[in-house]
C-alpha cells in the first residue's frame, strides 16, 4: 500500500533550471526508500516540494491520500523533515526546540514523548542546554529529535548524515532502523551509497531531475551487479591461450592475472577453466572474487 | 485552524522578547525617559500649549506613538527575518499552518510586544508629569490599530528582506523621519503654510493625533479621520501580504 504518490511533478526555478523533470513516484507504507543522485540532481527539491517548501511547476503529490497542495493540513501533519543543513534556532533549549517542533504541527505538549525521544538519541542530558552550546554531531541528532515531535507517519532525511563521524552515522544507522521498525515509513537521500546500501529496502537513482531508475535494492543488485574473478598468476604470461581467447576473460595490463567478467545473466564453468589453465601449464597463486557495489552500480547508471 | 500552531509561534516569539529584556523593553524606556527629561522638563517649560495642556503632558501621546511604531516594526521585522535567516522557516512551512496563523503568530506577539512597552512608557511618564487619559477605551484602540499595522509592515519588510542591512532600511530612513514629523514634539498646526499641508500626507500625524485625542480630547484631526487613515493602511498591509504569499515571492520559490 502506497504512503506517497508522486505523479508528473517538474520544478523550473526562475532562471530556468529544470530540477525535476515529469517525475513519477510511489512509496510504500512503512519501507526505507534511498534516493541516490549526484549534487544538483533534484533530490533536495524533490522533498522541499513534498514538504511544502518549494512550489512545483507542474505534477502533483500525495501523501496519505491527501493532495500536498489542496489539502495541504491533512498531509503536512503525516510528514517530517529533517533538512540537509544544521537549521536550529540557536538561543532556545533543546528541549523547547523539541516542543516548539510539536506546537506547530497543532499538537499539544506530551512530556512523555519528549523525554523518549531525547533519551533514544542520547540527548536527555543536554535537554536544558542552549542549542548554540551542542556539538555538531549534537545538534544534528537535535534536528532529527524535533523531526520525530510530530509522530510523522513519513519521515524525510535529506543527506541526515552528511559531515557526520563515522560513530554517530552508525549509531543514527540504528536509530532509524528502529524507527522504521515503529511503522515509520523513510524516505532519505544520501551521497553516501553505503547508507543506501545497508538500509534501504528500494532504491531511486535520480539525475539531472529524471528518474533514472527505482527498484528493490537485492533485485538491484542482483541485476546491475558484475561480478570479477581474479586469478593471479604465478609468472607473467604474454598472450592467453586460443581456449582463453573469449569475450569474458581478459589479461591484466602488468600480465600478472586473468580477469574473467561474470554476472547474473552469464555464467561459465568454473571447472572447466581451471582445467583449461591446468593443460596450459598456467600456475595460479592466487584467486580473488569481486562483486560490483552500489557504488559502482550508481556510477555506471550514471554514466551511461 | 491550528490554534496551537498559531499560540506556539506567538509563545516563541514572546519568550525571544523577555529573554533580551534590556534590549526589547529596557531600551525603549530609557530613550522615552530621556525625551522627557530634555523635551519635557527642561525645554518644555518654556513652551505653551493650548487647551490646558502641558508641554510635559502633550508629548506623552507622542513619545508612546513613536516607541510603538518602531517596536512593533522591529519586533515583527526581525521576527520572521531571522527564521529566514538561520533556515529555520521550513519547521513553519512544512508545518500544518495557513499563512494567516504564521501572520498573525507573529504579528500579534509583536503588538503585544510593542502595547506592553507603551504601558511601561505611560508609567514612566508619569513620574515627570499627571497624565490622564480621557479615553481609555479609544486609547486602547489607537494603541492597537497602530501597533497592528506596523507589526503587519514590519513583517512584510522581514519577509522581502534578504540582508540585515535591508531590513534596517526602512526603520531608519522611513519611519525614524516620519515620526519625528509627524508631530511627536510639536502641533502640525505650528508648522508653516506648505509644511502644514505637507504634513497631512504623512500617515504618522494620524496615528499621533489619534492617540492624543484620547488622551485629551482635543487634536489637529478628527479621531474618525485617524481611525480610518490607520484602517487604511491595515487594509494596504494585508493585501500587499495576500499578494506575497499568493505568489510565494522570496519565500518558496
Amino acid at each position: 500500500m502506497s504512503i506517497l504518490k508522486i505523479k508528473n511533478l517538474s520544478k523550473e526555478y526562475q532562471d530556468g533550471t529544470k530540477a525535476l523533470k515529469n517525475v513519477s513516484l510511489e512509496i510504500n507504507k512503512g519501507e526505507i526508500f534511498a534516493l541516490l543522485g549526484p549534487n544538483g540532481a533534484g533530490k533536495t527539491t524533490l522533498i522541499n516540494i513534498v514538504c511544502g517548501l518549494v512550489n512545483p511547476s507542474g505534477g502533483e503529490a500525495l501523501i496519505g491520500g491527501f493532495d500536498i497542495i489542496k489539502q495541504y493540513r491533512q498531509a503536512r501533519s503525516l510528514v517530517s523533515l529533517v533538512p540537509q543543513e544544521i537549521q536550529l534556532d540557536p538561543f532556545i533549549t533543546v528541549e523547547q526546540t523539541l516542543e516548539f517542533a510539536r506546537g506547530f504541527f497543532g499538537k499539544s505538549k506530551k512530556p512523555e514523548l519528549t523525554k523518549e525521544i531525547l533519551s533514544g538519541l542520547s540527548l536527555l542530558d543536554k535537554k536544558d542546554n542552549r542549542v548554540n552550546q551542542l556539538s555538531g554531531g549534537m545538534k544534528r541528532r537535535v534536528l532529527i529529535a524535533k523531526a520525530l515531535m510530530n509522530e510523522p507517519a513519513v519521515l524525510f532525511l535529506d543527506e541526515p548524515t552528511a559531515g557526520v563521524d563515522v560513530e554517530l552515522r552508525r549509531d543514527m544507522w540504528k536509530f532509524i532502523a528502529k524507527i522504521k521498525k515503529q511503522g515509520t515509513t523513510i524516505i532519505l537521500t544520501t551521497h553516501y551509497l553505503e547508507e543506501a546500501e545497508s538500509m534501504a529496502d528500494r532504491i531511486g537513482i535520480i539525475d539531472k531531475g529524471e528518474l533514472k531508475m527505482i527498484e528493490n535494492k537485492d533485485v538491484l543488485m542482483k541485476k546491475m551487479g558484475k561480478k570479477q574473478l581474479l586469478i593471479s598468476l604465478k609468472n607473467t604470461l604474454d598472450n592467453l591461450p586460443s581456449e582463453l581467447k573469449k569475450d569474458y576473460i581478459c589479461l591484466s595490463d602488468d600480465k600478472q592475472s586473468l580477469i574473467v567478467n561474470y554476472g547474473n545473466d552469464f555464467e561459465f564453468d568454473v571447472a572447466d577453466l581451471m582445467q583449461t589453465l591446468k593443460n596450459n601449464n598456467i600456475v595460479i597463486s592466487d584467486i580473488v572474487i569481486k562483486q560490483s557495489s552500489l557504488e559502482d552500480i550508481f556510477i555506471d547508471l550514471i554514466n551511461e | 485552524m491550528n490554534l496551537i500552531g498559531f499560540f506556539t509561534i506567538y509563545k516563541k516569539e514572546m519568550i525571544r522578547t523577555f529573554r533580551v529584556p534590556l534590549q526589547t523593553i529596557f531600551s525603549p524606556v530609557i530613550t522615552t525617559a530621556l525625551y522627557f527629561i530634555v523635551f519635557g522638563s527642561a525645554i518644555g517649560s518654556r513652551i505653551s500649549i493650548s487647551g490646558g495642556v502641558s508641554y510635559a503632558q502633550f508629548i506623552v501621546p507622542g513619545l508612546i506613538m513613536m516607541s510603538l511604531l518602531s517596536s512593533s516594526l522591529s519586533a515583527s521585522s526581525s521576527g520572521i527575518y531571522f527564521p529566514k535567516f538561520t533556515g529555520t522557516i521550513y519547521e513553519l512551512l512544512s508545518a500544518p499552518l495557513s499563512y494567516l496563523e504564521i501572520t498573525l503568530g507573529y504579528t500579534l506577539a509583536a503588538t503585544s510586544r510593542a502595547m506592553i512597552i507603551s504601558v511601561i512608557i505611560y508609567i514612566v511618564s508619569l513620574f515627570f508629569t499627571p497624565v490622564p487619559i480621557a479615553h481609555p477605551l479609544v486609547a486602547i484602540l489607537f494603541v492597537f490599530l497602530t501597533a497592528f499595522t506596523f507589526a503587519l509592515f514590519g513583517f512584510i519588510i522581514g519577509l522581502l528582506s534578504d540582508t540585515f542591512e535591508k531590513l534596517n532600511i526602512f526603520p531608519t530612513f522611513v519611519i525614524t523621519p516620519l515620526s519625528f514629523l509627524g508631530g511627536v514634539f510639536y502641533s502640525v498646526d505650528m508648522l508653516p503654510g506648505i509644511w502644514h499641508k505637507i504634513s497631512y500626507i504623512n500617515p504618522i500625524v494620524y496615528m499621533i493625533n489619534g492617540l492624543r485625542w484620547s488622551f485629551f480630547e482635543s487634536s489637529t484631526v478628527s479621531p474618525l479621520v485617524s481611525i480610518g487613515i490607520i484602517s487604511f493602511f491595515l487594509l494596504l498591509c494585508l493585501l500587499f501580504l495576500w499578494r506575497i504569499f499568493k505568489t510565494g515571492y522570496k519565500i518558496k520559490t
